[in-house]
């Protein structure tokens, strides 16, 4: 095996292109489920944001339209769900599955036009004398600014959480809807936005994946990423930093098993490819297995709401 | 009456298939206490909540100083001068103090203002509070006050509380009248809803009672008796349980020394638990929840085994033995959660009744299920304890509280157990229900079989209890003849005491009690 054809700096760029679309979807499922609702249906939003994004960018020629318009699907898909489970009362579980399933079908259909194009490319942010720096410049300060919006996101995600009204609105929604309704907090609007927000995230994050990542439309191209950024935001106890820390920590994982198997190593290559998911999931469990309130799920996740006055 | 604060005018609201309130009208003044008496289902809580803007009224006016009341949310309640203090508390466990008093405000301080708003107004009026601290790790007495400040820094000019007593200490009650009576005499008028009789003819200035959603009578407490209160409440005379049972000597269960961890992250732990239950015998066990209650019902129902040689039921020792194995030699026991615990709330009641008789060979034979005997027995239960459902078939869940509980407390007293364990056998349950439970749990006393009473409700324990001993973080004091104790000595035995110093930063958590 030889060591010495990794590069570094290659590999820390490399990681943070890799983690963007599970960070970006993992954040919007953050701010779904601490609103109270379980969506499964990460996967099929980021499919269908992954085609809508790749479609139109190629339409238009332009990757800022295209993930827009991966938003728009997102959310559209997303509304699907909201309005069976928050006004029809339907089951969320099941329903999320349901949307995943749809997705991949919807995606697929859209797509068939779209086979072995590739896409125009994203822009990369002139960040200046920054992309000089040795390693660093490599490394961190010469991405497309998908990759700074979605760290920009992160932030601001903690930031609303925590320290804002409408945050802590939010919060209390998702932690107990019935004293939330009694204290005249509109619970289903709530929610609603919060699935459109997480609906939009995840289509964001399949155009990552089709526009920049891979870049180019294949079927079924998300590859179980949906369910990636749902568990990581499990394991990150409900917390932005962590679910930052999740998506990395699995991107470069992924990133150094690749890496590793180009290399020759001697690990069978079954273990490298598993090895992502065991690290992660480790990681955070660790993290997450000192017993406190704050690493509590939000008391109700995935029960139906419906106003009883 | 023109002076009045609040008036109400010929409200009415129904739901399909019942009519919660029917013409109500009455008027509340400025600085008075005004309660609103009723049974479970007379159309109480509907009634505040149009109040309080949650419902919206069928017919009906309400003026609030002169103008037209009609709010279409809480918030515009709260902008009118209407607070509320919730039964069932709409706290956040997971959020803190002053993020909880927040969500509850409509136009809320920035936290660096608020907290030591909070800390001054919980000052001002006696109630010990904490802005920084976790709800989820208060008791309930702390919980109420996080709800009351919350309303207050709202500056309400009336003040809805529904059932503020029935989780509190004897000692936390007389706090809460003492703010009562302060906000009283600064002009406020609270609107206090319960159905603890005393409580009302103590506090209370005027009193409206409810009954089938219609405005039955108005009094003044202080003047009526409690019994005449009840009837009102009620529509026919109540009896008093009658105390036929007399304890006798064989001992029926007896508990050495039981200690046990707490089986989950927010338990208590039991500590050198002792008691020797009698034949014939009531024991009656007080104290707030979230002391052990749990657990020690837990404990005797086998749900977790206590460790060896703790549990004795006539000399055998069955601390080793499953819930089943128990049931099987004559314990059985009533937790307090009715759906879900007590009973499975989407499966019929016919259903429900074999999860606790399953031992019986006349129901399962050779593992497999005689639905017609057990159909049988649900409906013996159902006549027996007069249990108000369309059959057998019913969910658990479509009972009325009431009903489910007189089903649950009778699917049990039907066995014949030797022991009985029950927690909390009337909690929300109306008087004519509660009095059925406690006369048929004295009946089965009577008849021979011991009997542990778990209970919040002090009154109901100096009712039924031979016996009486406080249970406090986990630990239970010595059982004394409930004929001579007053109810100051009782609220010393369940140590509310250590609640009760004015703001003394950090102390008066049970939790660091139970490590002391």
């Amino acid at each position: 095996m030889d060591l010495s054809s990794i590069s570094p700096a290659l590999v820390v760029a490399s990681l943070m292109v890799a983690s963007t679309p599970l960070l970006l979807a993992a954040l919007g499922e953050l701010v779904v489920e601490k609103a109270g609702v379980l969506n499964l249906g990460v996967e099929g939003m980021m499919i269908t944001g992954a085609i809508c994004g790749f479609a139109i960018a190629v339409e238009t020629g332009s990757p800022p339209l295209g993930f827009l318009a991966a938003m728009a699907g997102g959310a559209a898909l997303s509304m699907v769900f909201a309005v069976l489970t928050l006004v029809l009362l339907a089951n969320q579980v099941a329903t999320g599955l349901a949307l995943t399933l749809f997705g991949l079908g919807l995606s697929s259909m859209l797509g068939q036009g779209y086979v072995g194009i590739k896409p125009p490319a994203t822009a990369r942010l002139d960040l200046g004398p920054l992309s000089d720096l040795p390693f660093l410049g490599r490394a961190v300060f010469s991405h497309d600014w998908m990759v700074y919006v979605s760290l920009g996101l992160t932030v601001a995600i903690w930031y609303v959480l925590t320290r804002t009204r409408a945050g802590l609105t939010l919060r209390a929604v998702g932690e107990n809807h019935d004293a939330a309704h009694a204290l005249g907090l509109k619970v289903v609007a709530i929610r609603f936005a919060a699935i459109g927000f997480g609906g939009a995230m995840a289509g964001l994050g399949g155009a990552y994946l089709s526009l920049v990542r891979v870049p180019q439309w294949t079927e079924g191209m998300t590859a179980g990423a949906g369910w990636i950024a749902l568990a990581i935001v499990v394991f990150a106890s409900w917390r932005a930093d962590r679910v930052l820390l999740g998506a990395y920590l699995f991107g470069g994982v992924t990133v150094l098993q690749l890496n590793l198997q180009a290399a020759g190593s001697a690990l069978p290559v079954e273990y490298l490819s598993m090895s992502p998911y065991v690290i992660t999931i480790l990681v955070l469990v660790i993290m997450s297995a000192r017993r406190s309130r704050a690493t509590a799920a939000p008391a109700s996740l995935g029960k139906p709401f419906h106003a009883t006055a | 009456m023109t002076d009045d604060l609040l008036t109400l005018d010929g409200l009415t609201k129904a739901y399909p298939g019942v009519v919660a309130n029917r013409d109500v009208s009455f008027g509340i003044a400025p600085g008075e206490v005004h309660a609103l008496l009723g049974e479970n289902g007379a159309g109480k809580s509907t009634l505040v909540k149009m109040i309080f803007g949650l419902v919206t009224p069928d017919k009906g006016r309400m003026t609030l100083s002169g103008k037209p009341h009609a709010p279409n949310s809480p918030e515009a309640a709260r902008a009118a001068g209407v607070g509320m203090v919730f039964q069932h508390f709409s706290l956040f466990d997971a959020l803190d103090v002053a993020e909880n008093v927040s969500l509850g405000m409509s136009d809320p301080p920035p936290r660096a203002t608020l907290a030591p708003r909070i800390a001054e107004v919980s000052r001002a009026y006696g109630l010990p509070l904490e802005p920084n601290r976790t709800v989820g790790d208060l008791s309930a007495g702390e919980r109420q006050r996080v709800e009351i400040v919350r309303a207050l820094l709202g500056k309400p000019r009336l003040l809805i509380m529904d059932e503020p007593t029935s989780v509190l200490t004897p000692q936390e009650v007389e706090l809460l009248f003492g703010t009562l009576r302060q906000l009283r005499s600064e002009g406020v008028a609270i609107l206090y809803i319960s159905h603890k009789l005393e409580e009302i003819r103590a506090l209370c200035d005027r009193a409206t009672i409810l009954r089938d959603g219609e405005v039955v009578a108005t009094c003044r407490p202080s003047q009526e008796t409690a019994g005449r209160l009840a009837e009102l409440m009620v529509g026919r005379k109540l009896d008093a349980p009658a105390r036929a049972g007399r304890a006798l000597d064989s001992l029926a269960l007896m508990v050495r020394d039981l200690s046990l961890p707490p089986a989950h992250a927010f338990g208590t732990p039991l500590t050198n638990v002792s008691l020797r239950l009698h034949e014939g015998e009531v024991l009656g066990i007080g104290g707030v929840a979230g002391n052990g209650q749990d657990e020690l019902l837990a404990a005797l129902s086998g749900e977790i085994l206590a460790p060896e040689a703790t549990l004795f039921l006539g000399g055998r020792d069955i601390s080793r033995l499953g819930p089943d194995a128990r049931r099987r030699a004559g314990v059985l026991t009533g937790p307090e959660e009715r759906l879900g615990h007590a009973a499975a709330p989407d499966m019929s009641l016919t259903e429900n009744a074999l999860l606790s008789v399953s031992y019986d060979p006349a129901m399962v034979k050779r593992g497999l299920i005689d639905w017609s005997a057990t159909r049988a027995f649900a409906e013996s239960v159902i006549a027996r304890f007069d249990v108000r459902t369309p059959g057998p078939d019913t969910a658990a869940r479509a009972l009325s509280g009431g009903n489910l509980q007189k089903y649950v407390m009778g699917r049990e007293i039907v066995q014949n157990p030797m022991v009985l364990v029950v927690n909390q056998p009337t909690w929300g349950v109306d008087a004519a229900a509660a009095a059925v439970i406690r006369q048929a749990l004295l009946d089965l006393a009577a008849q021979g079989a011991g009997v542990i009473v778990i209970s919040q409700d002090l009154d109901e324990l100096m009712e039924v209890s031979d016996r009486f001993a406080g249970l406090t973080n986990g630990r239970l004091s010595s059982f004394r003849s409930t004929s001579d104790l007053s109810v100051e000595e009782i609220g010393l035995m369940l140590g509310g005491a250590h609640d009760m110093a004015p703001a003394d930063p950090g102390l008066p958590s049970r939790k660091k009690g139970a490590t002391a």
